[in-house]
């Protein structure tokens, strides 16, 4: 195992942060930890790179103990924060060099590893780290967290705030990584990120809700969802949330997704039903069950 | 029905010195719809929306919100909007009931009013038990419908949102989507200022700013179907990437 958590547990003041937090992540392995702002991802990141002590529990990281071991993790582990903390007033070269050193290596020495990222921002190398967009920001900051070929690489929320082009670009460097043989630990809000991963797990209010392949999360799904769609959203929403035999509605993008919780569920009935409160242009499929289902029904 | 429109701009542009940060765009938004207002980061959202709120004088073009001229009215376009940011914060260390009052009377309504609108919006929202708590230390999902809901404090035409639930559970966005819809039924138009591609797929209608000017503006639906995608996030991987 490239890293394990075993029962992790840490507060802040009154705030449980991290509730009894297990699970494992193979060699090699591009791993997710899915969930909404606040649900612990960030304390569990510092806690793995042993920036955090944990009340409870324990951890392992390339085979090092967080406690024990903790300057062994340091040198075997890259980490990516949520903010952007490289020195904004050193250049882009500046930043790579100065990490390159600090790590007892070189840029030449490791460049393969991060020559896919870092020539994206090479043309901007003698530009300062402050003054980078935000995609250029992240490259950096990547490629700084890479240069000592690490053998874990723990990204918190890499693609935050990031537009969907650059978003994609990252992901496809990190398949690319993986095949270095590189693990990764990588956090993000996004569901549809979740996808990405080889496993994930969903995490809210410090608590782990579940773990397993994008695809089997989905299945666990314990209804059919349907996709209802009508002429006014807010009275479509209203309705479904009265009618009696509703077990799950939520707003999904452009439809609504229903699921009802009788067994033996009628299209035409709540068709009709909606017909009564008014509404026009109804229309009701089979939906395809996303992550984001999965999570609000474990979240519940 | 008649459609009635709250925006309407024509040919609006901005330039920075030799720099056209939004060039010649023409749109226009109903009463009562949301509409999605979509481009990557530096596409020219930001000094776009800048332009419609009254707070950055166009360098040519025209347009009119909320009834008022961009150019000669931007008092009126400020006191007839409403507008919220994610970063856009309540003051943290001001109770629920102490935030509502404040902006109230930014706002300019009467005490009266103040006290009768901050009596139903904390009721609304369920925030009867952390009404005189500080806003800070209230979960991030409660803040962003409470400062959604100040935002509508004076009853404006048009509430822009900019990118108004990143980061929040999946159950608090739906529940917040839920409020912009029966906002919107009100016949409150909703202006949503994004990049993430999952907000904009509950918008009526979608424009997509790339490099300036506005590349597609359609129903998320038909966006969808002309691109032959499954997604909006799609979309915008086409029009973006060429």
């Amino acid at each position: 195992m490239s890293i394990t958590v075993q029962h992790i547990s840490k507060s802040f003041g009154t705030v449980k942060a991290l509730k009894d937090v297990s699970f494992e992540v193979k060699e090699g392995e591009l791993f997710g930890l899915i969930g909404p702002d606040g649900a612990g991802k960030t304390t569990l990141f510092r806690v793995l790179t042993t920036l955090y002590l944990a009340d409870e529990g324990a951890a392992s990281v390339a085979g090092f103990d967080v406690v024990k071991d903790y300057k062994d993790i340091r040198q075997n582990v890259g980490y990516m924060p949520g903010k952007f903390s490289l020195y904004q007033d050193l250049t882009v070269a500046e930043n790579l060099e100065f990490f390159a050193t600090i790590f007892g290596t070189t840029i030449a020495e490791n460049y393969d590893l991060i020559k896919e990222v870092y020539v994206q921002i090479e043309p901007f190398k003698n530009r300062k780290a402050g003054d980078l967009s935000g995609g250029m920001k992240q490259k950096l900051a990547l490629s700084c967290a890479l240069i000592h070929k690490p053998k874990v690489l723990f990204l918190d929320e890499p693609t935050t705030g990031v537009d969907p082009v650059s978003r994609k670009e990252f992901w496809e460097m990190l398949k690319r990584l993986q095949q270095k043989g590189i693990t990764i630990l990588v956090s993000t809000p996004y569901m549809d990120e979740a996808a990405l991963c080889d496993r994930i797990a969903l995490i809210q209010d410090g608590k782990i809700l579940e773990i397993d392949t994008p695809e089997a999360i989905v299945k666990h799904y314990p209804k059919t969802i349907y996709d209802v769609s009508a002429d006014n959203m807010y009275l479509l929403i209203e309705s479904l949330k009265a009618y009696a035999y509703n077990y799950s509605v939520f707003p999904f993008g452009e439809f609504v997704h229903y699921s009802d919780s009788r067994d033996s569920f009628r299209l035409e009935e709540l068709k009709g039903y909606l017909e009564t409160k008014g509404l026009q242009e109804i229309t009701i499929d089979i939906a395809e069950t996303t992550i984001e289902d999965t999570f609000m029904e474990l979240a519940r | 029905m008649k459609k009635e429109n709250v925006i309407e701009v024509k040919n609006l542009s901005k330039v920075f010195g030799d720099f056209t940060a939004v060039n010649q765009i023409s749109f226009e938004v109903g009463k009562g719809e949301i509409f999605g207002f979509l481009g990557a980061n530096g596409a020219g959202k930001t000094t776009a929306m800048k332009m419609l709120i009254g707070i950055s004088n166009p360098s040519s073009g025209q347009a009119k919100v909320a009834g008022f001229d961009v150019y000669k009215n931007a008092e009126d376009i400020k006191k007839n909007i409403g507008y919220m940011s994610q970063k856009f914060a309540l003051y943290d260390d001001l109770t629920v009931k102490e935030n509502i009052t404040f902006f109230g009377g930014i706002y300019g309504l009467s005490r009266t009013e103040i006290k009768e609108k901050a009596e139903v919006l904390i009721h609304e929202l369920g925030l009867q038990e952390v009404a005189k708590e500080l806003v800070g230390s209230l979960p991030l999902g409660w803040k962003q419908k409470l400062s959604f809901s100040v935002a509508l404090l004076h009853a404006p035409k048009i509430i822009f949102l900019d990118e108004p639930t990143g980061g929040v559970d999946p159950i608090t966005r739906r529940q917040f989507w839920e409020m912009i819809y029966k906002t919107a039924n009100t016949g409150t138009t909703v202006f949503v200022t994004t990049h993430y591609m999952d907000e904009a797929e509950y918008c009526d209608r979608v424009s997509i700013m790339v490099d300036g000017r506005i590349e597609a503006l359609d129903t998320p639906k038909k966006l969808k179907d002309q691109f032959n995608v499954k997604s909006m996030n799609d979309v915008f991987l086409k029009l973006a990437r060429g």
